[in-house]
C-alpha cells in the first residue's frame, strides 16, 4: 500500500500546501459553527460560553425529537432493505448467467448517477400518480433505492476478488448449497455487507433533497427540520444541532474506518 | 473461475431468484418514475396539477423561452466553472494524499465534512458569509471595513459553497487513481531529464485519465442539478435548472414543464456518464496494448522490490 514512502525532501512541496489548505478550508465551516453554539448570544457576536442552546436543542424541542426519531426509523428499514436486496442481487449476478442480467447491471447503476432532484421529483410524481399517500412508507422506498445501488456495488466488488474455490472445497465437504452460502459465502463478504449497511444508514440520515419531495405531513426527518429551521433565520440552537451532528458523523466515519478506502472508491 | 458445469435452467433459475427482488424493485420504483417523466413531458398540463392524456409538445416549447434560457445558460457555466475548480483543487489535494504515510488519517478528514449533513453545511456558510456574520464581524472588529460587505445571495457565494459541498466527490476518485499510479515512473522521468511538472503532465496524467474523468463527471453531474445551494445562498439572478425544476412541480404545479425540464437533466447526465465510461473503455484498451511494454518497464521498477 505505502511502497511510495521513500521520500528525501521535507520542505513543503506544492500538493502538500494544497492538501493542508483544503482540509482547513473544509473543517472551518464546522469549527465556526460549533465555536458559535456555546456563545451564550443569539448573533455571531462572542459574548462568553454557555450552555443555554445545548438545553434548549435536548429539553425544548419536541418537533427534532420526532424528526430523528423519523430518521432513525427510515435509516434503519431502508438500509436493512437494501442491504438484504442488494447483496443477494449481487451474489446472483456474479454467479449466475440468465435473462435479465444485464437489464438489472444497467438498471442499479442509474440512480446513482442521476442527480438527485430528478430521482426525488420522479418518485414525487409516481406516487401521485398511483395515488400513494406521501409520508413514512414513501420516504422508506426513496432511500431503499438510492441506497441499492451502493450496497450491489460494494458487495460485488468484493464478491469478484472471492475465491470460488472456497466454495467447491466446501461442497467436496458435503456442504450442501445453502450451508455453502450461509456458512462460506455470507462470512467472507461480510466486511463488504456491513460497510454498505454503514453507508446506507449515513446516506439516509444526510439525505434532504429527495426526502423533501417524498415526504408528507408529519414524517419530516431531521434534515427536513435542520431546513425549516434555517429558513426562519440563523438560530444558535442550529449551531448547537450543528456540532451534535458533526460528532455523530465522526462517530460513523471512525466506526467505519477500516473501509474508508472501500468508500473512497465507490463514492 | 465460474461455475462451468451447472446447467443452463438451474442458473437460470437461481440468478433470478436471488436477483429479481432488486430487479423489480428498480423497475417499480426508478424505471416506472423515470418512464412517467418522459411520457409527461409530451402531455398537456391538468388545471390543478396533473395531466391530460393528450399528446402535446406544449412543454418543450414553453422551455423556450429567453428567461428559462438564461438560467440553462447560468446553470452550464455556473457547474462547468464550479467543476474545473473543484478538479483543479483536487489533482494535487489526491496527489498529496496518495504520497501520504498518513491515507486513512486523511480520508478521514476528508469524509468527516463530506457526510456532515449538507444542510448544516450550507447553514454554516451562511452564519460566515451573511452580513451580520462570523467573516463580516470579524473584519468589522480588525478594522479592515466599516460595515457588513455582501458576500452572500450571488452567484460567487454560490460558487464559493458549491465548491466546498462537492470538492470530496473530486478528492476521493482521484486520491483512488493516484494512489494506484506507480510513482517510480515519474523517477524514470525525472531521471531522464524530465522537470518535476513535466514528469507529472506527461506520465502521471496520460495514467490517471480514468480518474480525471470520474471526478469531472461526479462532480458536474450532481452540481449541474444542484438545488439546495442555490435557493439557500444564491440571490434573485442565481436561480439554476434544479430551481425551475421544483418550482414548476411545488408552485406552478406544471408537471409536463417540470418533466421536460427533468428530461434535459437527465440527458446530460448520461450524456457525461457515457462519455467517462468510453474514456475509461479507451484507457483500457490503450492499456492492453501497451502491456508488454508496461510490464517491462514494471519489472524494471521492481527490480530487487518484493511485491504482495
Amino acid at each position: 500500500m505505502n511502497h511510495h514512502t521513500y521520500s528525501k525532501k521535507k520542505r513543503p512541496s506544492f500538493s502538500n500546501t494544497m492538501l493542508i489548505l483544503t482540509i482547513l478550508f473544509l473543517f472551518v465551516p464546522l469549527f465556526v459553527v460549533t465555536f458559535f453554539s456555546f456563545n451564550s448570544a443569539k448573533g455571531m457576536q462572542w459574548e462568553h460560553a454557555s450552555l443555554i442552546w445545548y438545553k434548549t436543542l435536548i429539553f425544548d424541542s419536541p418537533s427534532l425529537w420526532l424528526a430523528f426519531r423519523n430518521s432513525i426509523i427510515i435509516a434503519l428499514t431502508s438500509s436493512v432493505t437494501a442491504t438484504v436486496l442488494g447483496s443477494l442481487a449481487a451474489i446472483g449476478i456474479t454467479w449466475y448467467r440468465f435473462k435479465g442480467r444485464s437489464y438489472i447491471t444497467t438498471i442499479s447503476y442509474l440512480p446513482m448517477v442521476l442527480p438527485e432532484v430528478i430521482i426525488g421529483i420522479s418518485m414525487l410524481i409516481f406516487f401521485s400518480s398511483v395515488k400513494i399517500r406521501l409520508g413514512m412508507f414513501t420516504i422508506f422506498v426513496a432511500h431503499t433505492t438510492f441506497n441499492l445501488p451502493f450496497v450491489f456495488m460494494m458487495v460485488q466488488a468484493r464478491l469478484d476478488e472471492f475465491d470460488y474455490s472456497t466454495i467447491e472445497a466446501a461442497r467436496d465437504l458435503g456442504a450442501n448449497e445453502r450451508q455453502a452460502l450461509v456458512k462460506v459465502v455470507i462470512p467472507a463478504i461480510m466486511p463488504a455487507i456491513l460497510s454498505s449497511f454503514l453507508m446506507c444508514t449515513t446516506m439516509s440520515l444526510e439525505d434532504f433533497v429527495i426526502t423533501f419531495f417524498v415526504s408528507g405531513p408529519g414524517s419530516g426527518t431531521l434534515p427536513l427540520y435542520v431546513y425549516s429551521m434555517i429558513r426562519y433565520g440563523v438560530s444558535p440552537v442550529i449551531n448547537a444541532l450543528s456540532f451534535v451532528m458533526i460528532l455523530g458523523t465522526m462517530l460513523i466515519a471512525f466506526t467505519f474506518r477500516r473501509f474508508l478506502k472501500t468508500a473512497a472508491a465507490s463514492a | 473461475m465460474k461455475k462451468a458445469m451447472r446447467p443452463a435452467k438451474r442458473e437460470q433459475l437461481l440468478g433470478t431468484l436471488y436477483s429479481f427482488p432488486m430487479g423489480i424493485w428498480f423497475t417499480v420504483f426508478f424505471t416506472v418514475p423515470l418512464a412517467i417523466i418522459i411520457l409527461y413531458s409530451f402531455m398537456k398540463r391538468g388545471l390543478y396539477g396533473g395531466v391530460e392524456k393528450a399528446f402535446t409538445l406544449e412543454a418543450y416549447r414553453q422551455m423556450i423561452n429567453p428567461s428559462f434560457a438564461k438560467v440553462l445558460v447560468r446553470t452550464l457555466w455556473i457547474s462547468m466553472l464550479s467543476t474545473i475548480l473543484c478538479v483543479l483543487i483536487a489533482i494535487p489535494v489526491g496527489y498529496a494524499m496518495a504520497k501520504s504515510r498518513h491515507q486513512t488519517l486523511l480520508l478521514f478528514l476528508i469524509i468527516i465534512p463530506f457526510w456532515t449533513n449538507s444542510l448544516i453545511r450550507i447553514y454554516a456558510w451562511i452564519s460566515i458569509l451573511s452580513t451580520e456574520g462570523f467573516l463580516n464581524s470579524l473584519l468589522i472588529r480588525l478594522g479592515i471595513v466599516k460595515e457588513g460587505l455582501h458576500l452572500i445571495y450571488n452567484n460567487g457565494s454560490v460558487i464559493l459553497v458549491l465548491v466546498y459541498m462537492y470538492l470530496p466527490f473530486a478528492i476521493l476518485p482521484l486520491f483512488t487513481t493516484i494512489d494506484k499510479f506507480d510513482f517510480f515512473l515519474l523517477d524514470a522521468a525525472r531521471d531522464l531529464g524530465a522537470t518535476k511538472l513535466e514528469s507529472i503532465v506527461k506520465v502521471m496524467f496520460p495514467n490517471i485519465k480514468s480518474g480525471l474523468s470520474t471526478a469531472f463527471i461526479f462532480t458536474f453531474i450532481p452540481i449541474f442539478g444542484a438545488y439546495t445551494v442555490p435557493l439557500l445562498v444564491g440571490g434573485k439572478d442565481s436561480t439554476m435548472i434544479g430551481n425551475i425544476i421544483v418550482d414548476q412541480v411545488s408552485k406552478t404545479r406544471n408537471w409536463p414543464l417540470a418533466s421536460a425540464f427533468s428530461m434535459i437533466l437527465t440527458l446530460v447526465s448520461l450524456i457525461g456518464v457515457f462519455w467517462m465510461l468510453a474514456s475509461a473503455q479507451k484507457e483500457a484498451t490503450g492499456k492492453k496494448q501497451n502491456t508488454l511494454q508496461a510490464y517491462e518497464q514494471k519489472v524494471k521498477a521492481h527490480h530487487g522490490r518484493s511485491r504482495r
